[in-house]
């Protein structure tokens, strides 16, 4: 029997929707033009340009920093508020429930403003500490629905099995409760990571003078025109990113 | 089975909002018994055993378990161990160290628990399964690895939460005959849960039928068979029919006529010394009735009542009937112990007389709203 193409077609079709402007940044990092327009040949002057940028590794530090705190911070509370939401049936859990989930939905810039008139109305010095509060603030709820989402089909007689076992709460939680839902707690954590890492509207909002995360950064660049250095970046930023999210899967394959 | 009363709760309440799930309950079980709580769901047998495993704490009352009053503890400071209904086995960890967990959390020495884990896969034979995961393995191992390791924690009493009712038909009965023998064999307390009166007679020293929050008698199967003490009890374990009377007249010390709508006079078994015009409902289980196309009249202790067969349900063992007496429906077994196919056996409108033993029948008091609703079996 012959195959239909029309499958393949499809799937190379998506495949360059989505990959072919990467793959143009990809290229163009090597390209020894200052320009993207033509090929000039092949250089590594703008990656060993881009070691030597201290303004840049100075904001990937921080967002680093302000990606990976906001990110276990997230997570606890965001663990925390779905074990609430999932456990105890009240009155008030809809409202609570209302609570976590409008973060998600909320406009960024609005979400941006908000906290903006809220740190200076607290006489709050905007740096990175505000960055990290207004990502942790965002994060919650998306580490929430994601390990909300893992406890729908928990069995909460299994915690129970270890108290009748002789576990008091803490040794359930660590040796039973935490493992079950680590899968959950990671890929919620990751998904932290990404969103605090590359959020621009509300950061921008939120920082202050020497607190630049990378994406502010860029935009600056971008704006007082550096665009191949932000390529060979970019290209960094990617094998990472790639990097991450194959071993995240292979540690959740080994999981279960 | 004379051992002192060992584990005992002492006028036990739990309400959940408004309703009384569990109302002042006192029950004593003795030491190695297999006791068995029995009841429908939303009785409270449950929360009873939550209570004892320390989930659930009592409003008001207390749970003794060998001499000290363990109802404040914590579940895990409690020497009862629990088999859940979904067996609650901990799905990232192996067969063996599932067996394990409860001595690992002791602390004890590993070489301890790794005899002891050994001696538990022995008991259950599920050696050559020790390594795998609990998603991997049978519902039936899943059960025996559920109750290794409750008993590798040596409790004082078992719990069981209705064990077998996500199993199979074939299966259930094979782990009743299971359970049975762990229980002879590691002869601790078990404390079984159970809204199947065949479960529950066939395993237990003893049985408390609960009805609403409240426990409606305590006994051995056959006493709860043969004398129920409650028209909830007698509807709940095994069928039976109900008739309204009253009584008219005692005969001696043992026994009453009564005078029942539509019949003649009846003779009835009075061990519960009712009174003279005592309203009370008549019982008889559907297999001591005897029906036969000629009068029979055994013995002056004998009832007979003429009938009309309305519905016959050949089953090879026996044989159902439903027989019009009146406005009475009523149920009858009939064992055959002869040869059938030579007799012309009774059939769909033939006319029967439908005959019972004085002692066969016992009367149960009229009082409560609840006892309206049984007066008509369910078919």
């Amino acid at each position: 029997m012959k195959r239909s193409l029309v499958p393949y077609c499809v799937t190379a079709a998506i495949l360059v929707f989505f990959y072919l402007p990467i793959l143009v940044l990809v290229v163009n990092s090597f390209n020894t033009s200052r320009f993207g327009g033509s090929w000039e040949g092949f250089s590594l002057v703008w990656y060993s340009r881009l070691l030597n940028h201290r303004e840049i590794w100075h904001a990937l530090t921080n967002s680093l920093v302000i990606a990976v705190s906001s990110s276990i911070v997230s997570v606890l509370l965001g663990t925390t508020a779905a074990l609430a939401l999932h456990r105890y049936a009240t009155r008030l859990q809809k409202a609570h429930y209302m609570l976590i989930y409008t973060p998600l939905i909320m406009p960024e810039i609005l979400m941006g403003i908000s906290m903006l008139l809220f740190f200076i109305a607290a006489g709050m010095q905007l740096g990175l500490f505000t960055i990290f509060l207004a990502h942790v603030t965002f994060c919650i709820s998306f580490v929430a629905m994601v390990v909300l989402g893992r406890l729908q089909d928990f069995d909460f007689s299994i915690i129970e099995a270890a108290q009748d076992l002789g576990a008091n709460w803490w040794q359930a939680t660590w040796k039973v409760l935490v493992p079950l839902l680590m899968p959950g707690l990671v890929a919620g954590g990751l998904l932290a990571f990404t969103l605090s890492i590359d959020d621009f509207v509300i950061t921008f909002f939120v920082a202050g003078p020497g607190s630049t995360t990378l994406p502010i950064r860029i935009y600056s660049m971008i704006k007082h025109g550096s665009p191949p250095l932000i390529n060979a970046l970019s290209t960094i930023l990617l094998a990472v990113t790639f990097a991450a999210v194959y071993i995240s899967q292979h540690l959740l394959e080994d999981k279960t | 089975m004379n051992a002192p009363d060992f584990l005992e709760f002492k006028n036990v309440s739990r309400h959940f909002g408004s309703i009384r799930a569990v109302d002042q309950v006192s029950l004593s079980i003795r030491k190695g018994e297999f006791f068995s709580l029995l009841g429908p769901s939303g009785c409270g047998k449950t929360t009873l055993l939550r209570i004892l495993a320390g989930f659930e704490r009592p409003d008001t009352g207390c749970v003794i378990l060998s001499g000290q009053d363990i109802t404040q503890l914590p579940p895990n400071r409690r020497k009862v161990n629990t088999i859940f209904q979904s067996y609650a086995l901990f799905p990232h960890l192996t067969v063996r160290d599932n067996i394990a967990f409860g001595l690992r959390i002791e602390k004890r020495p590993q070489r301890e628990i790794d005899h002891e884990v050994e001696r538990m896969l022995e008991l259950i034979q599920m050696k050559a399964e020790a390594g795998k995961f609990p998603d991997t393995i049978s519902g039936g191992q899943k059960q025996r690895v559920a109750i290794a390791r409750a008993l590798i924690k040596k409790p004082q009493v078992l719990l069981l939460d209705e064990p077998l009712a996500a199993l199979d038909l074939k299966l259930r009965q094979r782990m009743l005959i299971e359970l049975d023998l762990i229980h002879d064999e590691v002869g601790i307390t078990f404390l079984y849960v159970t809204h199947d009166q065949g479960e529950a007679m066939s395993l237990s020293d003893r049985i408390a039928v609960m009805n609403s929050g409240i426990i409606e008698q305590v006994g051995t199967p056959a006493e709860i068979y043969e004398a129920p003490r409650s028209s909830f009890v007698a509807a709940f374990i095994g069928d039976t029919n109900f008739f309204e009377g009253r009584v008219a007249e005692l005969i001696g010390n043992e026994y009453s006529r009564l005078v029942i709508d539509g019949f003649p006079d009846v003779t009835v078994f009075n061990d519960k010394q009712l009174a003279v015009n005592n309203l009370i409902y008549l019982s008889v289980r559907p297999e001591k009735f005897h029906i036969s196309r000629e009068r029979q009249e055994k013995s002056p202790r004998h009832n007979v009542v003429p009938g009309r067969v309305e519905e016959v349900i050949y089953q090879g063992s026996l044989t159902r009937y439903w027989v019009r007496v009146q406005e009475y429906r009523i149920a009858v077994t009939q064992q055959h112990s002869r040869f059938l196919l030579d007799e012309k056996p009774i059939t769909w409108d033939e006319n029967v007389w439908v005959s019972w033993h004085a002692d066969d029948g016992f009367m149960l008091e009229r009082y409560s709203q609840s006892d309206e609703q049984l007066v008509t079996l369910p078919e």
